[in-house]
């Protein structure tokens, strides 16, 4: 019998209904995962081995998800840190399945924070819910303040925004204002900090707020 | 290529759909594609002919998308006008305060599918 159903249903309904379960059974087992985004070449890989150095009473590990090559999981773990290499195999995001696999692989053992540094790039790992339990977005200053324009979407699905590189802000036409009041008026919630992962400026309240997502 | 994990996506979510509805087989899928939404149709199209082969279920079924046009209001003015002619700043008075109404989307409308015929029906033929 031939029959029309009419579903209405989000293209992505089978992952958000993972990425939940993912969610809950990580908080249970007392995990924060964070999911970090930004473009490739933003600093994502530095903030981590900056944040890693500077908390060393925390137990902290890292999945780490490109299209190719170990190169970011070797830099990882040659700062003591439990890192993991997931390969998209060209597709551009992670998903909640994906997240789900890294987050068994990483085995039982318990730790405190879990990041997962997503692929590179500012549009589709904004589409997709991993799981994680914070969004957190990366925007450095060669990039330029125009990007809360060009890639809404990433902005208003993070909680917390990391302007990157500052130490090298008198060298670029970066509008330190304009970027804080775009993202702003895209997201009047996200919490923003202003880093340089090289000098150690501005990483006290980053990692102050990120020990208190913990609790 | 964020088309090839919808597509995926979306076959799951039929897949796990089908015995709720006790479907045999899927002759068509009909997606909802905000103008905006930033899914390439040839490209889905594609990710969909190979996906399809995979999934027995999905193997004749045909893709039809159904194209929703962008939208986009002035918090300013309170007027809405065409988001792909006009972008963020409103065309009437100048104002960036905008946002899209429509165009965003990208859901799974409805499908036409086999059924399996009901018990008591099946039973009655004896």
């Amino acid at each position: 019998m031939a029959v029309t159903i009419e579903l209405h249903k989000t293209v992505t309904a089978s992952n958000d209904a993972d990425a939940q379960a993912l969610r809950e059974e990580l908080a249970h087992r007392g995990i924060l995962l964070v999911n970090l985004m930004s473009s490739p070449g933003s600093g994502k890989t530095t903030l981590l081995s900056r944040t890693i150095t500077d908390l060393p009473e925390t137990s902290i590990a890292v999945l780490e998800a490109d299209i190719d090559s170990d190169v970011d999981a070797q830099r990882i773990e040659a700062l003591g840190a439990k890192a993991l290499q997931l390969h998209t195999d060209g597709m551009c995001h992670v998903d909640a399945g994906m997240t789900a696999q890294g987050m068994a692989a990483l085995g039982k053992a318990g730790c405190d924070i879990v990041f997962l540094e997503n692929v590179g790039n500012l549009i589709c790992p904004a589409e997709f819910d991993t799981g994680a339990h914070k969004n957190v977005m990366l925007l450095s200053v060669p990039e330029g303040d125009d990007k809360p324009l060009k890639y809404p979407l990433m902005f208003q699905k993070s909680d917390a925004l990391v302007i990157t590189k500052m130490d090298a802000l008198s060298y670029f036409n970066f509008d330190l204002e304009a970027a804080k009041r775009r993202a702003m008026h895209l997201n009047p919630d996200i919490r923003i900090f202003c880093v340089s992962a090289r000098t150690g400026e501005g990483m006290d309240a980053w990692e102050e707020w990120l020990l208190s997502c913990m609790n | 290529m964020h088309e090839l994990g919808i597509v995926l996506h979306v076959m799951k979510t039929l897949e796990d759909l089908a015995p709720e509805h006790g479907i045999t087989s899927i002759g068509s899928v009909t997606l909802e594609i905000g103008e905006v939404s930033g899914i390439m149709y040839e490209q889905f199209t594609d990710c969909w002919n190979y996906f399809r082969k995979r999934h027995p279920l999905l193997e004749s079924s045909e893709l039809k998308i159904s194209v929703l046009p962008a939208v986009t209001f002035c918090e300013d003015c309170k007027k809405t006008y065409e988001t792909v002619r006009y972008g963020r700043i409103c065309p009437y008075c100048g104002s960036p305060e905008t946002y899209l109404v429509t165009g965003n989307e990208c859901s799974i409308k409805e499908i036409e599918a086999e059924q399996q015929q009901e018990e008591t029906e099946t039973t009655c033929t004896s």
